[in-house]
């Protein structure tokens, strides 16, 4: 399957999930709101033009934007964790796109070290502008910070269950590719 | 000039960063003043028809809340159907409590409650159905149950103070009256223990013409269950020439397998009727006595 028709498929499927399963479950705690849906733009192939990273984040985030009527506010969020993405895989691992051997980020590409401060970073990233863009309008500090931990747990170990649930199989990457 | 653009070209994905920021920005503090924006009105369609789509799934998750709510609301109702009230000569009249009687005068015979099955046997000989309502519900021994779309299930034979025991009709010991409905010959409902789909049906004599598919009723007499209920349909005439009544097979109208939901009738006269009855029983033994 060609990366283009795959991660389409994601596209779908990590949106439908985030909206008729996620967002649609009883609210556990109203500190907690389970997010996974960014996911899809973690997983991306390393050789993404940057440009074309921020495109397709900003059509995530606005895709999910129209299940939930608040247009722009994920899209804002999946923007910064789009244009910031590159930085953090450079700082973790300083090597060319071209030198990677798998194509998309995973624990057995980065190793599962590197892998979890990558998810945890973008994860602090993406929550912290999403939830900082919604307290705004309303909602106090601590409420901000507690809300910020709880989510960002949740969304943690969520992602953390979807690596050892679906292991993506990933093609090794050779001269011809 | 030329600066400025090699600066631009330096900086590209941070500008375009940018961009889609203010652009996302400006969506989100926009929706708030203009309440929809031009392109929500078509992606509303779109992301409504896919909620629709998920909201007919999802009713399937509240179809039990639902069946419950719904058989509340048939208890409810039930209790004001006409046919629970005796029509009294309306130039007697009783000043009594005001309970008993309808908006009418009418006296209330028949009291209906809903109960929950919670624990229930079709293959054993004597079959007892659990209900979930008690003596502290005002369940006494010898009322009728009937299922939710009333068909006849049997009779109380046992309460406790939050459950109560029924003798289901699949019960080796059951004897109910019936009647056919085409003809109004009264009959016997029993079961030979054998299969819980069919019961027996005794004693409709053999000068009626029966059909497969009748319809078997309660009697009228009974003092536990309302009559013209629906007890089930002839599913077969069993052949015995020996005989000048009919053995019927019936299929009941309940269904014992899944019952859930049931209804516990109430005869609000029964201890009246059969108060009179001994009473009449032992007067006539004193007056045999007596010689009279």
């Amino acid at each position: 399957m060609s990366d283009l028709l795959k991660n389409i498929i994601r596209f779908v499927i990590f949106i439908l999930v985030q909206w008729f399963v996620l967002f649609k479950i009883p609210p556990l705690h109203r500190f907690i709101v389970p997010y996974i849906y960014y996911l899809f733009i973690l997983w991306l192939p390393f050789s993404t033009p940057r440009f074309w990273l921020l495109l397709i984040g900003f059509l995530t985030g606005l895709s999910l934007d129209y299940f939930t009527q608040t247009p722009g506010l994920h899209a804002a969020a999946c923007v910064l964790i789009a244009y910031i993405r590159p930085f953090i895989i450079n700082l973790l691992i300083p090597k060319d796109s071209s030198e990677f051997t798998y194509r998309e980020p995973s624990p057995r590409t980065l190793g599962w070290t590197p892998y979890a401060v990558y998810v945890l970073i973008l994860t602090l990233f993406h929550h912290g502008y999403l939830l900082f863009l919604e307290w705004l309008s309303f909602g106090s500090l601590l409420t901000f910070f507690v809300k910020l931990v709880a989510t960002t747990g949740i969304s943690f170990l969520l992602i953390f269950t979807t690596e050892l649930l679906f292991t993506r199989k990933l093609r090794y990457r050779t001269n011809t590719a | 000039m030329r600066n400025l653009f090699l600066f631009i070209g330096r900086y590209f994905t941070f500008f375009a960063f940018l961009a889609f920021q203010v652009l996302a920005l400006s969506f989100l503090f926009r929706y708030n003043k203009y309440h929809r924006a031009v392109g929500m009105g078509m992606t509303n369609e779109l992301t409504g028809w896919m909620n629709s789509k998920y909201a007919n799934v999802d009713q399937y998750f509240h179809l039990k809340q639902e069946s419950d709510r719904i058989h509340q609301i048939n208890d409810s109702l039930l209790n004001l159907l006409r046919s629970n009230f005796l029509n009294p000569d309306t130039a007697t009249r009783f000043a009594n409590d005001s309970i008993p009687y309808d908006t009418l005068g009418h006296r209330r015979r028949y009291l209906w409650r809903d109960a929950e099955v919670v624990s229930n046997s079709i293959s054993s000989e004597r079959n007892y159905i659990q209900i979930n309502r008690g003596s502290k519900h005002g369940i006494r021994d010898n009322m009728g149950v009937l299922s939710a779309d009333l068909s006849l299930v049997g009779i109380v034979v046992n309460t406790s103070e939050n459950f109560s025991q029924v003798m289901s009709l699949l019960h080796v010991k059951n004897n109910v009256n019936a009647i056919m409905k085409r003809s109004g010959s009264a009959g016997t409902i029993s079961w030979d223990g054998k299969s819980p789909l069919y019961l027996t049906m005794t004693g409709v004599p053999k000068s009626d013409s029966i059909f497969r598919g009748d319809t078997v009723l309660t009697g009228t007499y009974s003092l536990s269950f309302p009559p013209l209920k629906v007890v089930g349909t002839v599913a077969s005439i069993v052949k015995d020439n020996t005989s000048s009544f009919y053995t019927l097979r019936i299929k009941p109208g309940a269904n014992f397998q899944n019952l859930q939901h049931v209804f516990v009738v109430e005869n609000l006269q029964n201890e009246e009727q059969e108060k009179l009855d001994k009473e009449t029983r032992k007067k006539i033994d004193d007056m045999k006595k007596l010689g009279r």
